[in-house]
């Protein structure tokens, strides 16, 4: 391996960040991203399970043999899904309420499925370690981006998570709200000109 | 190939003994939050005023093969009042709904709906409506409690006869529940 563990953590943040560019775990960005607050409880909830499931893939990665691969890997990135939903039901029971099916769906996103197909089933554990980090928060990042976008112009307020505060018209009080950008075809729309940005910022 | 057998099988009991341990070490504090967000709402609106806090004052009866949660509301120091939640069907599904019953004069003290899927803006208004809720405040639980359209007493929420019918069908069936378990109940909120 070429690259360092500082590289592999950093890729997961511009070069290779989920959403935009490898376009994974769509279906969570769409419903998910209507305010911050949920945003940022999913953008953790993904990040522990593709911390854990590509540490845990990674030590046990000699021992899987190939043909039944793909069985242990779900069956490793299912149990942590079960353990993040469980722990948020005891100690967060409001963002659960929130995000309700999005959690267990985190197993079929694809996102901790890819990454432990394309890295952690085939290196080291530290440096898949960094990859699930950077991949994660790379993941939140877009989460957060979207979400306070179509927030702020879809529902002109702004929920900050864990203080339960949230500020009301943001663009003052004239503003009305463009409905359109809370519904899942202004979240296609939003990500397709984020992609967009990106890639024109890219081109410099 | 055997090899392929084994590697699966030991994942899966693996995964499967870990999930049943962080599963018991949450049930409790899962069970909680779910009393205080989803069941906390409605038993602190049918218990307003009390001056205990009905989820800890709380107890598992047997009404037949089903556990049914009691929770004792105290007023004016004594122990008087008992809520409890009833599942119903309404128009778009089940309906949780949450009676509180002053136990001296046998009536009851109110109602209030915990989870339904009702049509927001019209069923889901026998939930937000206080004026259709307020209706069976006071009322005896020898009384029938019926919709006016069946011979009742009770004013539906217009446009909405088959939610307004499903919480007083429901209201029925838990003052059935109440004097079939009265004595249990008052035995257990004096101990």
């Amino acid at each position: 391996m070429a690259k360092s563990v500082i590289q592999e953590f950093t890729k997961g943040l511009w070069a290779e960040i989920p959403p935009f560019r490898l376009v994974l775990g769509l279906c969570p960005i769409l419903a998910v991203t209507k305010s911050l607050d949920n945003a940022v409880g999913m953008g953790i909830a993904v990040i522990f399970v593709l911390v854990f499931s590509n540490v845990f893939i990674s030590l046990l990665r000699n021992l899987i043999p190939k043909e039944v691969r793909i069985a242990c890997f779900i069956i490793v990135i299912a149990t942590f899904v079960i353990i993040v939903e469980l722990l948020m039901q005891a100690y967060a029971y409001p963002l659960f309420q929130q995000l309700g099916i999005f959690i267990p769906l985190i197993v079929v996103n694809c996102i901790p499925f890819g990454r432990a197909e394309a890295f952690a089933g085939k290196n080291k554990v530290l440096p898949s370690f960094a990859d699930g980090l950077g991949m994660g928060i790379g993941y939140a990042i877009s989460l957060i981006a979207l979400s306070i976008f179509r927030e702020i112009l879809g529902n002109g307020t702004l929920t900050f998570p864990f203080i339960k505060y949230s500020i009301q018209n943001v663009l003052g009080p004239s503003f009305q709200p463009f409905t359109f950008l809370i519904e899942a075809p202004g979240a296609f729309m939003c990500l397709g000109l984020m992609l967009c940005i990106m890639n024109m910022l890219g081109k410099k | 190939m055997v090899k392929l057998f084994i590697v699966v099988t030991l994942f899966s009991s693996i995964s499967g003994g870990l999930l049943a341990m962080v599963k018991s070490a949450t049930q409790e504090k899962i069970e909680l939050q779910q009393l205080t967000y989803v069941k906390g709402p409605a038993i602190n609106q049918v218990l307003e005023g009390c001056t205990n806090n009905p989820l800890e004052d709380r107890f598992k009866l047997k009404d037949g093969g089903r556990e049914i949660d009691f929770f004792i509301g105290e007023f004016e120091g004594k122990r008087n009042t008992v809520a409890f939640e009833n599942a119903g069907k309404g128009f778009g599904g089940a309906m949780g709904v949450m009676v509180a019953i002053d136990m001296e004069n046998d009536q009851i003290r109110g109602i209030g709906i915990t989870t339904h899927s009702e049509t927001p803006g019209v069923g889901s208004r026998v939930k937000t409506d206080p004026s259709f809720r307020r209706q069976f405040k006071g009322i005896s639980v020898d009384a029938a409690f019926k919709i006016k359209a069946e011979g009742g007493d009770i004013d539906a929420i217009s446009g909405a006869t088959v939610s307004s019918k499903g919480v007083a069908d429901t209201v029925m069936e838990s003052v059935e529940i109440y004097k079939r378990l009265k004595k249990e109940i008052k035995n257990k909120a004096q101990g």
